[in-house]
């Protein structure tokens, strides 16, 4: 379970470039939950991600995960809790290691890593198992390093790899925006047995209306650092691709709105 | 032959050098300019114990400790006080040089009178005998010593390359491959970074401390220009191997930094000026860095023409 308390986060404060990226936002999410997270750039929902993965700390507000309060943590201690797929397929993996060497590595995700043996043979079956299940032909290949493989092959590993120690919670940043459309396809479907067979709590950004709405049991509209729309359960089943664009168009619309009723004050007033 | 057998001897110590280089420069993608500090440093604290009578061995592993430790500093002020990383390096290379004239208290030790690790080995052999292969003849002394460094070496490789199999020594690599993807993994790539540069400059170290007990003297200025020297073995191995895998890399430092050792006898040998030996290798480092991206800039190719222009044509 994941517990968001009144988060708020300002990128360059007291500076010309000020960006108030969070603006109080407070969201539980429950164990087993598939969060989808949509919103215009800029409407920081990937802040919202990155601020629970421990990229930057908060300015204010608490972060519970898995009964802890990990608000002040470092990225790579709350790692042993949450897995990752960034949006870049390059950023999950190592180009330079093998496939076998990428996937041990993530088979140890949070724990002491010691002196023992990287590639166990017994371990190294095992995961061979795991890559044959994804069914996209790279288990004979573990000794190939990643740098061979195509972005949508990489993403797939890394979601594998992120699944490979269940964490406590899957974080998704539009992991399919830079991949082609049938790698994205591919990359989502694994995704969904991926969350599926865990029962995985998941936080996934993205920029597609088909995702978001066939995707998860719940969808988040973030607009201008806050939570402007929460839809759960049969709200949530029921949204179309047409029904959710219509919603960011009656944010646009209100949005002027504010900015024309602002300046209007403005002239007014000041 | 003495001759050949000298820079093979002094670049295989020298390879210790290129695999501390190697793992900084390569595997870390550090650029650690602490080397010329660090190198220094191990000649001088093996001096100074071996002087006061501490077993030359003892002295030997003192200086890998040293040399890590100076190596942790540079990784702690790039890591955790966030100074750039060739800065870092620089101010500890530059306050290193004070340290060791403290260490040695004058600028410079002679070792001659005294036993070094390599004594035992050449008390295998009379001073005068001579070793013949074919025409050459050689002080069969130096072939010892040439033999004994080599299986040093060779164990320091298998054990640098066995680290590396590790969980440990894997999740270095990846630090320097991909640092978001192992941070992402759990692991603290600060700490990491700073057991990287302790085991870079450990090794630089103990290439020092092997360095002065072959040519017997230690000197405070022997660092300078090692760094580049050791950039040099690094770049001439990675050609003569042709492979990313670690192990390939390791042996590729070691043939890098013995194949530097005899073109630089031969360039002596021909009437190279020694003086200008530091320009020459400069001058070497920088085509090697520069040549390959210039070759395929220049090279023509059909996709690149091709990506250029514009869609609607």
């Amino acid at each position: 379970m994941l517990e968001l308390h009144h988060l708020r986060k300002t990128f360059h404060p007291g500076t010309p470039n000020e960006v108030r990226a969070l603006r109080g936002v407070s969201l539980t999410i429950d164990e087993g939950s598939f969060v989808v997270v949509i919103g215009t750039n800029g409407s920081g929902k990937s802040t919202l991600l990155n601020s629970v993965a421990g990229t930057f700390l908060v300015d204010e507000g608490r972060i519970q995960l898995a009964g802890k309060d990990v608000t002040r943590w470092p990225e790579h201690r709350r790692a042993k809790h949450i897995g990752r797929v960034f949006q870049n397929p390059f950023t999950g993996s190592a180009p330079n290691l093998t496939i076998a060497e990428n996937l041990a590595l993530a088979a140890r995700r949070g724990q002491s890593r010691g002196l023992g043996w990287a590639l166990r043979r017994a371990e190294l079956a095992q995961l061979r198992d795991q890559v044959r299940e994804m069914g996209l032909g790279m288990e004979d290949r573990l000794s190939n390093v990643i740098g061979s493989l195509s972005g949508g092959q990489r993403q797939s590993l890394t979601l594998l790899m992120a699944g490979l120690q269940r964490p406590d919670l899957l974080l998704l940043d539009e992991h399919t925006a830079a991949l082609d459309p049938k790698s994205a396809d591919q990359v989502i479907r694994l995704t969904e047995s991926l969350i599926r067979k865990h029962r995985l709590t998941t936080m996934m950004v993205t920029h597609s209306m088909q995702q978001a709405a066939s995707l998860g049991d719940r969808l988040i509209m973030m607009v201008r650092g806050e939570m402007r729309y929460d839809f759960r359960g049969e709200a949530k089943r029921r949204l179309t691709p047409d029904a959710i664009l219509a919603k960011f168009e009656e944010v646009r619309r209100i949005d002027q709105l504010d900015e024309s009723a602002a300046s209007l004050l403005r002239r007014r007033y000041v | 032959m003495t001759l050949l057998i000298g820079a093979v001897t002094m670049g295989l110590i020298l390879s210790l050098l290129a695999m501390g280089v190697l793992v900084s420069f390569r595997i870390l993608s550090f650029r650690d300019l602490t080397v010329d500090g660090s190198i220094a440093l191990g000649g001088a604290v093996t001096a100074m114990l071996i002087t006061s009578g501490v077993p030359p061995l003892v002295a030997t592993l003192a200086a890998f400790a040293s040399g890590a430790v100076a190596g942790s500093v540079t990784g702690v002020l790039a890591t955790k006080l966030r100074i750039n990383g060739l800065l870092a390096g620089i101010l500890v290379m530059t306050a290193l040089y004070s340290v060791n004239l403290r260490v040695m208290g004058k600028s410079n030790i002679p070792l001659m009178s005294h036993a070094t690790v390599f004594t035992g080995v050449q008390r295998l052999a009379k001073s005068d005998d001579r070793w013949s292969l074919l025409v050459w003849q050689a002080p069969t002394q130096d072939a010892w010593v040439m033999l004994f460094v080599f299986a040093a070496i060779v164990a320091a490789a298998a054990l640098l390359w066995t680290y590396f199999q590790t969980r440990h020594g894997l999740s270095m690599r990846a630090t320097g491959d991909n640092p978001d993807m192992i941070r992402a993994l759990g692991v603290d790539v600060g700490w990491m970074i700073v057991a990287g540069l302790a085991l870079s400059n450990g090794l630089v170290a103990l290439a020092g401390a092997l360095l002065v007990q072959y040519q017997g003297f230690a000197d405070v200025q022997m660092g300078i220009g090692m760094v580049v020297w050791g950039f040099a073995s690094v770049i001439i191995g990675e050609s003569l191997v042709r492979g990313k895998h670690v192990g390939l890399l390791i042996i590729g430092a070691i043939m890098g930094s013995v194949l530097f050792r005899l073109l630089v006898a031969i360039a002596l040998r021909w009437g190279l000026n020694p003086n200008d030996l530091k320009l020459v290798t400069a001058i070497f480092v920088l085509a090697a860095l520069v040549l390959p991206d210039l070759l395929t800039k220049f090279r023509p190719r059909a996709g690149k023409h091709t990506a250029e222009v514009p869609a609607h044509a």
